[in-house]
């Protein structure tokens, strides 16, 4: 308590009372008003303390007679959100897939479920801008095993590829090494001829026609006498510089001798409990169409 | 409070401990209605200021059809800000940076000429208040008339002039605070708006904040904010020197000030000053302060003591100026009974007015010379690239163009260091091509995906970097944004 409070000459005020070695401080009044917006202040600090998340009590915290509190405000945006996009994807469900990518609001929408859908169920094979890998094609090129429009791609993505499902997309090639239908010869003699013509790695003046003979009367049927391919049983285009199986010879005479046969899982929520709707199934399939090779 | 200050006092007269408060309770101020120069000019430069603050919002310019039709708006949700001809984009935004730089040494420089007269005339704090003040002397009458009726009893009439007071007041408050919005939407729409009640929540909250601070600053804290909260009398003790135009009170001529006799002839009248104490300026000060007192953190230089003194200084037959306009060093040497003139060229007005000649040159040939095209380009990351069935290598970019200009654009689209390459925009079916052409919309970004098909340099490491060359085909202007082309390893 300050006791000896005296007028300073100088200045002709009061001093505070307080004294440091000799130094005394001069009263200078603070407004009154400031006080009182103290003390407001302090009051309302009160109320926000009892009305919002405030005091840590070790594990819990006390969270206020509102329960504010983010994660809930975050599960309502998400919700209004969602609620917001239903109408869309609603829309969306009941449009034809060509002409949901022809009416821009649509288009926007359907880009944004896709992108999301595909992340979280595609992404693992196909990659995260649909690159693929071997054995998992890429989705961002120019080669469509199976057809690259957006109605291929949609019931690709419905029904799957050697899923199971009754609609899906089959086919087998033949086990010609395994199964004894090319002799190991035939089979060094048809890799030749592939790795050679198709693949362009001919050494000059090889002989090319005993694996091409083989090729014709084995192969042709499902790939194109000119290593074209074929969508109408998913047989790759082998007079490509895209290779399913990788860019090896070694990788041909596997596939001769013991062929792989990649499986995609069919989508459809009919078959697969984890599966997609058909608004998102379709938006998947705009946003694939557009990661860069879409016919 | 005052119950303590009692206690206090009783206290002090028992001779025990006697303390001042910590505390001032607020004096609330009467300033005396003046005439002369300086308020003439302060009322000017007030109704200018406001005129120019509640009526900017609603001139018009044309920008063309569909275009934003408002003068003067900073459009925050399309991140635009429009000022009479020019348009600024959140590129831009360091052009704010350098008025607030200009304008802080600009403020410096006007504080060591002529004081603080930004305080006196043109703070908006002053110009408000100046207004309020006028209001209530309109209902309540001058001073002595307002300091009668706040110490009478309550009546009837000094209920309804009361009454009036606050809600002409109140109706100031919202219409500034209303037209404080109008900069930032449009104008007419939101008077609309807000009336049939469809404005947006954050409008009507702004409106209600702005209101209530115009109310209570101006209303009410008046002289304590310049005194209590501005930062600005503080440090303006550092921008006034001994050379600086303060309004001031002629210590030399107006002491020994006195009251004298009306017969100038009387002793009683000999040996006393020009002051003839009469409190005229300090009845007239809106912040309540004696100018004899020599300059003090509360004077905004206004500079109405100088015209209420002239009035009394005519009036008594004396020469006008005993409170005016002059530095200290001045008056230091009239004192002496020398002169010294003003000078405008010190070190320290040089320095803040080469810093202003050379922040408003920067500015302007920065605006000048601004891009009115402006080209940015993302190189997807996954993939890198992709190898097409032709066993050429394909990148995706994005590309964004920003038109900065008043029409929509076509802007060609080529390609400078990579030989062979060609593009075309993804899901949009073409032969790629070794150039595009995109339409941008006035004022617009265009975004665009686009694929670029091209054969990596053999024995590289397989990126090359290449140039996207962009041109405004109505107006000529070029960017170049230098990119990347990727590829396998030694492809």
């Amino acid at each position: 308590m300050p006791t000896k409070i005296e007028k300073d000459a100088l200045t002709g005020r009061h001093t505070t009372g307080h004294e440091w070695d000799g130094l005394q401080e001069l009263n200078t009044p603070l407004p009154k008003w400031w006080l009182y917006t103290f003390i407001a202040c302090c009051i309302f600090a009160v109320g926000y303390i009892a009305l919002f998340p405030s005091i840590p009590y070790g594990r819990d915290y006390f969270h206020g007679w509102l329960q504010a509190s983010s994660r809930t405000a975050v599960d309502a945006d998400v919700k209004a959100l969602e609620a917001q996009r239903a109408f869309s994807m609603d829309k969306i469900k009941y449009t034809p897939i060509a002409q949901v990518k022809d009416d821009p609001k649509l288009l926007a929408v359907a880009t944004a479920a896709g992108r999301i859908a595909f992340a979280n169920n595609c992404q693992p094979c196909h990659g995260a801008g649909g690159e693929g890998r071997v054995g998992y094609p890429s989705l961002a090129d120019d080669t469509w095993l199976w057809g690259g429009t957006l109605a291929d791609i949609q019931q690709t993505i419905t029904y799957g590829i050697r899923s199971g499902n009754d609609r899906a997309r089959n086919s087998v090639m033949p086990n010609f090494g395994a199964g004894g239908l090319l002799t190991p010869a035939q089979i060094e003699a048809v890799a030749d001829f592939v790795w050679g013509a198709f693949y362009g790695h001919a050494a000059e003046g090889q002989d090319l026609s005993k694996g091409r003979a083989v090729f014709a009367e084995n192969c042709a049927v499902c790939h194109g006498a000119n290593g074209e391919g074929s969508r109408t049983v998913g047989a790759p285009p082998l007079k490509s510089a895209v290779h399913l199986y990788g860019d090896l010879r070694a990788a041909i005479v596997a596939q001769v001798t013991n062929p792989r046969m990649g499986v995609m899982p069919s989508w459809e929520k009919k078959t697969n409990i984890t599966g997609l709707d058909e608004a998102t199934i379709k938006s998947v399939a705009i946003y694939v169409h557009a990661l860069g090779g879409g016919e | 409070m005052a119950s303590m200050d009692k206690l206090r006092n009783a206290a002090a007269e028992e001779g025990k401990v006697s303390q001042p408060s910590l505390y001032a309770s607020q004096v609330t101020v009467y300033p005396k209605a003046v005439h002369g120069p300086a308020r003439a000019v302060k009322w000017g430069i007030l109704v200018f200021c406001l005129t120019v603050y509640y009526l900017l919002p609603w001139l018009r310019w044309d920008r063309g059809p569909g275009r934003v039709s408002q003068a003067v708006l900073l459009d925050l949700p399309t991140r635009r800000f429009y000022l009479f001809g020019l348009e600024l984009w959140p590129q831009d935004i360091w052009l704010l940076t350098g008025l607030l730089i200009l304008s802080a040494v600009g403020l410096f420089l006007v504080t060591s000429l002529a004081g603080r007269v930004w305080c006196g005339y043109t703070c908006p704090q002053t110009v408000w208040t100046d207004l309020y003040m006028w209001i209530e002397r309109l209902l309540e009458g001058d001073r002595n008339a307002r300091m009668r009726r706040d110490q009478g009893p309550a009546s009837l009439d000094k209920i309804w002039r009361k009454l009036a007071k606050h809600t002409l007041w109140f109706a100031v408050a919202f219409w500034t605070g209303g037209a404080f919005i109008m900069y930032f939407v449009d104008a007419p729409t939101l008077t609309v708006q807000f009336w049939t009640g469809e404005a947006a929540t954050e409008a009507y909250v702004f409106i209600g904040l702005f209101t209530a601070t115009t109310y209570l600053l101006a209303g009410w804290a008046r002289e304590q904010v310049c005194t209590y909260m501005c930062p600005w009398p503080r440090f303006q003790a550092s921008m006034l020197d001994e050379q600086s135009l303060i309004v001031t009170y002629q210590n030399w001529r107006g002491e020994p000030r006195g009251h004298r006799k009306i017969d100038a002839g009387k002793p009683a009248n000999a040996g006393l000053g020009h002051c003839i104490d009469c409190l005229a300026c300090v009845h007239a000060c809106p912040t309540g302060i004696d100018i004899r007192d020599g300059v003090q953190l509360e004077c905004i230089n206004c500079g109405l003591c100088v015209d209420a003194c002239n009035e009394m200084m005519v009036r008594t037959g004396q020469p006008k100026w005993l409170v005016t306009w002059d530095t200290l060093a001045g008056q230091k040497a009239k004192a002496q009974g020398t002169h010294e003139a003003f000078r405008f060229l010190r070190p320290r007005t040089l320095i803040y007015a080469g810093a202003m000649v050379v922040g408003i040159t920067v500015m302007w040939a920065a605006m000048a010379t601004r891009a009115r095209l402006d080209l940015a380009v993302q190189h997807d990351r996954a993939p890198l690239f992709v190898q097409v069935r032709d066993g050429s290598i394909r990148n995706g970019y994005t590309l964004k163009i920003s038109n900065k200009t008043q029409a929509r654009a076509e802007f060609v689209l080529t390609m400078h260091g990579l030989a062979g390459g060609a593009m075309l925009l993804a899901e949009q079916p073409a032969t790629p091509a070794p150039a595009l052409v995109l339409p941008v919309d006035a004022d617009g970004i265009g975004t665009f995906r686009l694929l670029v098909f091209g054969h990596p340099t053999p024995g590289s490491d397989g990126s090359q970097q290449f140039d996207f060359i962009l041109r405004n085909a109505t107006t000529g202007e070029r960017t170049t944004y230098t990119s990347v082309f990727m590829g396998p390893r030694g492809g």
